[in-house]
């Protein structure tokens, strides 16, 4: 049954687009609502009815098996959250109803993509969702069709073409030694030719695609322009969960079920993290938009991730998976308090801001949990997944790896500092007298993502145990 | 000189004209040509329904999806056009003199022949029970292309047509 989870979205896209003069933007926002919502329960619930679970009317015309572990149940529940706060955040900052409708419609498509990225037990699968997703996000990110938009998306769209070359070329030759592209086929064959330069060709190959779809130094040139330019649902989006089930869950995929924890992938991963982390952070100095300061800081906590990932240890995947959840819900929260404050004052330059707070307390207190949470103060969740991967890296012995993820800690608080006093702290700026806090739909967006990080950092030992202990099962043998 | 080595000769040509063309058309046309003879080259070496589908797909459907898709844009003019390219030219003459020179370099190098140690086989050969059994998932991943691809014309290309006409 879990195929559900993308044939009863893609009907209800086709159904809603065959009725599109009868349908209003009401029914697509609750359809919509319903399915991430449903994605999310699910997750968290996994119960076996639906999971393990056939139908026959179903499986006689739809018959597919599903990769389904811990890892892709935190995978789901992350693209559920950011999917609904992108969908609430879109209700309120997009003001015409057929754009509204259009942007529904891409908005499932992107989710059903990362949905199949996740759910894919095929290398070639992965590639076909990886598209779907691609292709659905060149169109959200010039949603506003402005210059700057097509820029983005442009931008996003040759990058994005190299990285499917470089993934199709991988896949090609890994069928010179394997009988298919499924991760079991692929991994005997990768046993028995790993020393074949053409296979490990064929993975390098592989995972520099990947690479430019997650955004990582130095394939990063798409990310920030992309992020920028985009409406602001759709920065929540890009930021929250695309580039992470597009980039880092397919590398996290294809190292744990396919060519596993070998040393030359275990220092690249390190290597480019490590790299990552610095660039991003450093680049987020001294930015004066507060969107693009994000983008740079997403680029920096998704170093983290593939960091603590290239470990290669129980720990270091533990604490990768954590934060991947955890960045996806305080960047997100970050997102939406940008677009609060956007759709208040109208930019997005932090040099026009200032004294936010005193006018929306909400938006002001749930930023200050969202960047505590980013630069890793404790009790908030990420505070824990940064200490796991640092532990991850002190007990492998990689000890400048370790100083350069802390170091770079206290880089994220300055430049997250610095956003806070120019956007929110301080007095008042002139002309900003008039605004208000932000609509009720989005302040309770950023509410929950908020309680979310609190609560995951509060209550760890048991979203430990309940978590990241299952994911010791992902790692091969 | 082999057969193939003309067709991959000529593939790079019609490539080469699609990229370096001025028009929008012409370059579509450029890459239906590119394709007939990918097409041809699949022919030959012995993948009969790629071919058909390089044929069906790329040169039939997608020539037709970039037309329709040109018409619902607004050209700009020849000396626009002329510009544009000149500017381009002049930015990027150096990437095929790279490309040319990375092709020679590549090929005076003697690698091994790592692919004597590859294995094909065991590929089921009915397409019937490929596209529908083992890639059903992948089918309905292409359904759900074609429908993004038609929800971005419409949406990036509907009001601009209305502005015009």
């Amino acid at each position: 049954m879990p195929s559900l989870l993308i044939l009863i979205p893609l009907f209800g896209i086709i159904i809603l687009n065959a009725f599109s003069k009868k349908m209003s933007e009401a029914a697509a926002f609750w359809f919509a609502f319903a399915v991430f919502l449903a994605q999310i329960l699910l997750s968290i619930f996994h119960h076996p009815v639906f999971w393990a679970g056939h139908l026959d009317s179903l499986t006689s015309f739809f018959n597919v098996s599903f990769s389904i572990d811990s890892l892709s149940f935190i995978m789901l529940l992350c693209i559920g959250i950011v999917s609904l706060a992108s969908l609430l955040v879109a209700r309120y900052t997009l003001f015409n109803e057929k754009e509204k409708f259009k942007f529904i419609n891409l908005l499932i498509i992107v989710s059903i993509g990362m949905s199949g990225i996740v759910l894919a037990k095929d290398l070639f699968t992965m590639y076909v969702f990886l598209e779907v997703t691609a292709i659905a996000s060149f169109v959200l990110i010039a949603f506003n069709k402005d210059a700057h938009a097509l820029e983005g998306a442009f931008k996003y769209m040759i990058l994005s073409s190299v990285a499917t070359i470089l993934m199709l070329l991988g896949i090609a030759l890994f069928l010179l030694f394997s009988n298919s592209t499924s991760f079991e086929d692929l991994r005997s064959a990768l046993s028995q030719y790993g020393t074949n330069p053409l296979a490990a060709f064929a993975l390098g190959l592989f995972i520099c695609g990947v690479f430019i779809k997650g955004g990582l130094v130095p394939f990063h040139g798409w990310l920030p322009d992309a992020y920028s330019s985009a409406p602001a649902a759709v920065s929540v989006l890009l930021a929250g969960v695309v580039t992470k089930a597009a980039g880092i869950y397919t590398i996290m995929r294809v190292v744990a079920s396919v060519c596993g924890f070998t040393d030359p992938i275990k220092s690249l991963l390190m290597l480019v993290g490590a790299i990552s982390i610095v660039v991003g952070a450093f680049a987020a100095l001294g930015q004066n938009d507060f969107k693009r300061m994000l983008a740079y800081s997403s680029i920096s906590q998704v170093g983290y991730i593939v960091l603590g990932f290239g470990v290669g240890t129980e720990l270091g995947v533990m604490g990768a998976v954590f934060h991947l959840f955890n960045h996806s819900i305080f960047k997100s929260l970050l997102f939406v308090n940008s677009a609060s404050v956007e759709s208040e004052i109208g930019t997005t330059d932090m040099n026009k801001m200032g004294g936010v707070a005193s006018k929306m307390p909400v938006t002001g207190a749930t930023s200050v949990i969202g960047f505590l949470s980013a630069s890793g103060m404790p009790p908030l969740s990420g505070f824990w997944s940064k200490l796991i991967i640092i532990m991850a890296l002190w007990q492998n012995g990689n000890y400048i790896y370790a100083a350069i993820a802390i170091f770079s800690s206290i880089l994220t608080l300055a430049y997250l500092l610095i956003m806070q006093r120019k956007v929110f702290f301080g007095k008042l700026l002139h002309g900003l007298e008039g605004i208000k806090e932000a609509r009720l739909g989005m302040v309770a967006t950023s509410g929950i993502l908020a309680v979310i990080l609190i609560a995951f950092g509060l209550f760890f030992p048991f979203v430990f145990n309940a978590l990241m202990v299952p994911l010791k099962g992902i790692l091969i043998r | 000189m082999n057969i193939d080595i003309i067709l991959l000769v000529l593939m790079t040509l019609a490539a080469l004209w699609t990229v370096m063309g001025r028009s929008l058309l012409k370059a579509t046309i450029g890459l239906a040509v590119t394709s007939a003879i990918i097409t041809i080259l699949m022919f030959r070496l012995d993948s009969p329904m790629a071919a058909v589908f390089e044929l069906s797909v790329c040169t039939g459907l997608m020539t037709v999806i970039f037309v329709s898709t040109i018409s619902l844009t607004k050209p700009l003019t020849h000396k626009e056009v002329v510009a544009l390219s000149k500017a381009r030219m002049k930015r990027f003459w150096y990437l095929p003199l790279i490309l040319i020179l990375l092709g020679a370099g590549l090929s005076l190098i003697k690698l091994p022949n790592y692919f004597a140690e590859t294995v094909i086989s065991g590929i089921p050969q009915d397409m019937r029970q490929v596209l529908w059994n083992s890639r059903q998932l992948d089918i309905f991943g292409q359904i759900i292309i074609i429908i993004a691809g038609a929800l971005g014309v419409v949406i990036l290309f509907e009001e601009r047509r209305k502005d015009e006409w």
